[in-house]
């Protein structure tokens, strides 16, 4: 079983393997910095878990959870 | 709205004029536009959240002896058409003519943004590199050698500060140096892999001597990025045969490279490595970064997954809360003022008809609407706050989650609560949305977000039926209660009209900021001049045509009967009687009387009487018409008590309760005024919108206010 970024912890620090977004959505979280080796830090959830913020580089990105289960991960 | 279009005065310059256009490009939220203001002294529309320059607008400056025209392009992440401002921006550094492009950039945030400027790079013009915010940079301990950049880059980058002014002065030098040279050579260095490609491509384009306006390197770099232009033009041309096998040659080894089967995305990784190995040489972290920044910490209140949301309502419950509260204050001078006012012009004025137009048409009409200006001013405040500290964002994180259960995207939030102030430019920044249909469901439900102007009516109804201390409360409920009616409508027509699949939800989160007071105290005056500007002119004039029709045709028949009887009674309280049955009896054969009377089977179910009916319609026209109507209609005829002319005392008296609940309720609900559906269309891209609108919110706010109508004549 994977790991999925919409499940990690407030706090953990993950490494990204894989986009398996479509084309543009791909896209846009590549001119976020969210690319193949970067490392992502999870800051918050939102009620339910519906939609968490992450850290990458300096920049804070909010995410629904659907779109970052795209984002393949694994731990540090 | 005035923000689209803000041009500087031009000083008449003897010397041949030497125009140059400049483009201004940058990622969302660098401080574009504030770079402009502090140019040109304009003033542009800033805020601290993604995409609040939707349209590209032109500010036009002297410097020297040069005319600069400044075109400010929205934010674009990349060179992606994701959304339609950035469609705007990329079609316009394509396909536009201009001088020289400055880019952007938050020198906090250095990496993220060159990943914008690298993509810049390839298109071969002349640029700029403005690194701005290097005043917060500094303060954050991070320090850019700009000399050792601009070499590295082969741009010239200058620090400034929008801000504080910083630089300003060395930007513009720099610009008129760079319009002097015919051409720059960008240093854009790729992995080893990639360069071997293109030294292919070149190598080939130079044997069979291609003609293009663009350099070989440029052409080859476009091919490799599966570039759609570049590849319509050089395949109309004979090499394309020998050509294509190249191609695929290349594209497959640079795939090869990255692993990865998209060369969008291997390059965006060729970019960013580019971009660390900038950042590594010129940027020096001096100070240790705190393990949580202040943004975090705030966040770490704001947004957490109990209390954020109670905290959120709780700031929109102190906005009404002081909207009402303290704008309450200033209205009693200003009822009087008006009041006197009306009394002192009108003992001027012999003659009765002018003087009936001037102080019961317009004095009094007029007078409705400036009324208001408090609490206009306290939304109008809370609303720039929401927008320049960084607030809005997290609520669009927060709201997420329940708003996608209603078929809507977190980034709706933002057009909606613009659409508290005015509807006009929330149909406008409804273009952060990247989906055609989340962004028509979205302009569909705005008109349920009450605007400012739709506030001084409720007001005016809330201060006439409830005690002070409950008019917060009141007021809090009513806009809350039109949001979630508006969160309703878009679940039944994203069930019936606009189904589909969701537009995901990715979003930047910007840094919080102290707004700015002279920020905040230009948006502010801008917007309450813009209300009191049309409270002496379109109001006016409306408030005129309402007294004409209102007193006109008269009836001498009817007056004369009346003076024959006011005469033989004795009785000053008959008198009193006699005569405000005479202005009421004048008033319903008046032009307005009957188109009222007309109207009036419409609306009777919903327990409105014809001056009402009258009301509404007007305020199809604009919202604050409603309040001037009522108070033209009430200072004609149902003035009851001669001693108490004010229109909350008025309308107390003559409209009941449960027929107030349901005016309240179609106001809610029904069409916006008439400038908002112009831009409502133009948003929508078709005037069949329009029409939707127009039955979508009729028929809902006719069917809402019967119901709430029968409901409340049981309370």
């Amino acid at each position: 079983m994977m790991q999925q970024l919409s499940k990690c912890d407030k706090g953990e620090k993950v490494k990204v393997t894989k986009l398996n977004a479509k084309s543009d959505l791909k896209q846009r979280l590549i001119s976020f910095g969210v690319m193949k080796e970067a490392v992502i830090e999870v800051l918050e959830h939102a009620p339910a878990k519906s939609t968490i913020e992450i850290k990458v580089g300096k920049m804070r990105i909010a995410l629904r959870a659907e779109e970052a289960d795209l984002i393949e991960i694994e731990a540090l | 709205m005035s923000e689209i279009e803000t041009e500087v005065a031009q000083k008449s310059c003897p010397v041949i004029a030497n125009h140059i256009k400049i483009a201004l490009v940058g990622q969302p939220n660098v401080g574009k536009s504030m770079l402009i203001n502090s140019i040109s002294d304009a003033h542009l529309h800033v805020g601290n959240f993604t995409g609040v320059t939707v349209e590209k607008s032109e500010v036009l400056f002297n410097y020297k002896n040069f005319h600069f025209t400044v075109v400010d392009l929205p934010g674009t992440y990349a060179f992606t058409d994701y959304t339609i401002e950035e469609r705007v921006t990329h079609d316009y550094l394509c396909a536009e003519g201009y001088d020289l492009i400055i880019n952007v950039i938050d020198s906090t945030n250095l990496e993220k943004n060159l990943q914008l400027t690298t993509e810049l790079m390839s298109m071969s013009k002349k640029m700029v590199i403005a690194l701005n915010m290097s005043d917060e940079a500094q303060k954050e301990g991070i320090e850019i050698d700009e000399k050792y950049m601009s070499e590295l880059l082969g741009i010239p980058c200058i620090k400034v500060s929008a801000q504080t002014k910083f630089g300003i002065e060395d930007l513009l030098e720099e610009l008129v140096n760079k319009t002097k040279l015919d051409k720059q050579e960008a240093k854009l260095v790729f992995s080893e892999a990639v360069e071997e490609e293109i030294a292919t491509i070149i190598d080939y384009l130079q044997k069979h001597k291609y003609k293009a306006v663009n350099s070989y390197r440029n052409i080859a770099i476009n091919l490799l990025k599966n570039n759609e232009k570049t590849y319509r033009r050089i395949q109309q041309n004979p090499i394309w045969t020998e050509l294509q096998p190249i191609l695929i040659e290349a594209s497959k080894h640079v795939e090869l490279h990255h692993d990865s089967d998209d060369i969008k995305e291997s390059f965006a990784e060729e970019y960013a490595s580019f971009n660390r190995g900038i950042v590594t040489e010129v940027l020096k972290i001096k100070k240790e970064e705190p393990k949580k920044s202040l943004t975090e910490k705030i966040d770490s209140i704001l947004i957490h997954n109990i209390f954020g949301i109670p905290i959120f309502l709780f700031f929109m419950w102190s906005l009404f809360q002081l909207t009402f509260e303290i704008g309450a204050v200033p209205m009693e001078y200003i009822d009087g003022f008006f009041g006197w006012f009306g009394d002192t012009i009108g003992a001027t004025i012999s003659n009765n008809d002018i003087r009936s137009l001037i102080v019961d048409g317009i004095i009094s009409g007029v007078g409705a609407v400036v009324l208001f200006v408090p609490n206009i001013i306290i939304l109008f405040i809370g609303i720039a706050l929401l927008e320049s500290t960084g607030y809005m964002s997290r609520v669009a994180f927060l709201l997420d989650g329940f708003f996608h259960k209603f078929g809507l995207h977190g980034q709706s939030f933002i057009p909606l609560v613009t659409g508290f102030g005015c509807s006009i430019p929330a149909y406008m920044s409804a273009r952060i949305l990247k989906n055609d249909r989340d962004r028509l469901l979205t302009l569909f439900i705005i008109s349920f977000m009450s605007c400012g102007a739709r506030l001084p009516v409720y007001v005016l109804f809330v201060g006439a039926f409830f005690s002070a201390d409950m008019a917060g409360n009141i007021l809090f409920a009513i806009y809350l209660s039109g949001a979630l009616l508006g969160l309703i409508a878009a679940k039944v027509l994203k069930l019936t009209a606009f189904k589909g699949v969701d537009e995901p939800f990715v979003m930047e989160m910007p840094k919080y900021r102290l707004p700015s007071f002279k920020l905040i105290w230009h948006t502010v005056l801008t917007k309450t001049l813009m209300y009191l500007k049309k409270a002496g002119t379109f109001i006016a004039a409306a408030s005129m045509l309402v007294w004409f029709l209102s007193n006109y045709p008269k009836n001498p028949i009817l007056e004369e009967q009346y003076s024959i009887k006011i005469e033989q009674t004795h009785i000053l309280k008959e008198k009193n009687l006699l005569e405000n049955r005479l202005d009421e009896e004048l008033l319903q054969q008046s032009y307005l009387g009957k188109i009222g009377k007309l109207s009036e089977p419409i609306f009777e179910p919903l327990g409105f009487d014809w001056k009402m009916s009258v009301a509404l319609q007007a305020g199809l026209a604009a919202k604050e018409v409603i309040v001037s109507t009522l108070g033209v209609l009430y200072s004609v005829g149902g003035d009851v008590d001669a001693n108490n002319s004010s229109l909350v005392t008025a309308i107390s008296k003559n409209i009941p309760f449960a027929s107030a609940v349901a005016f309240i309720v179609v106001i809610m609900i029904y069409l916006p005024c008439l400038a908002a559906s112009i831009v409502f269309t133009r948003e929508a891209g078709h005037i069949k919108y329009f029409f939707y609108l127009l039955g979508f919110t009729s028929v809902i706010a006719y069917i809402l206010a019967f119901i709430a109508y029968n409901i409340a004549l049981f309370l």
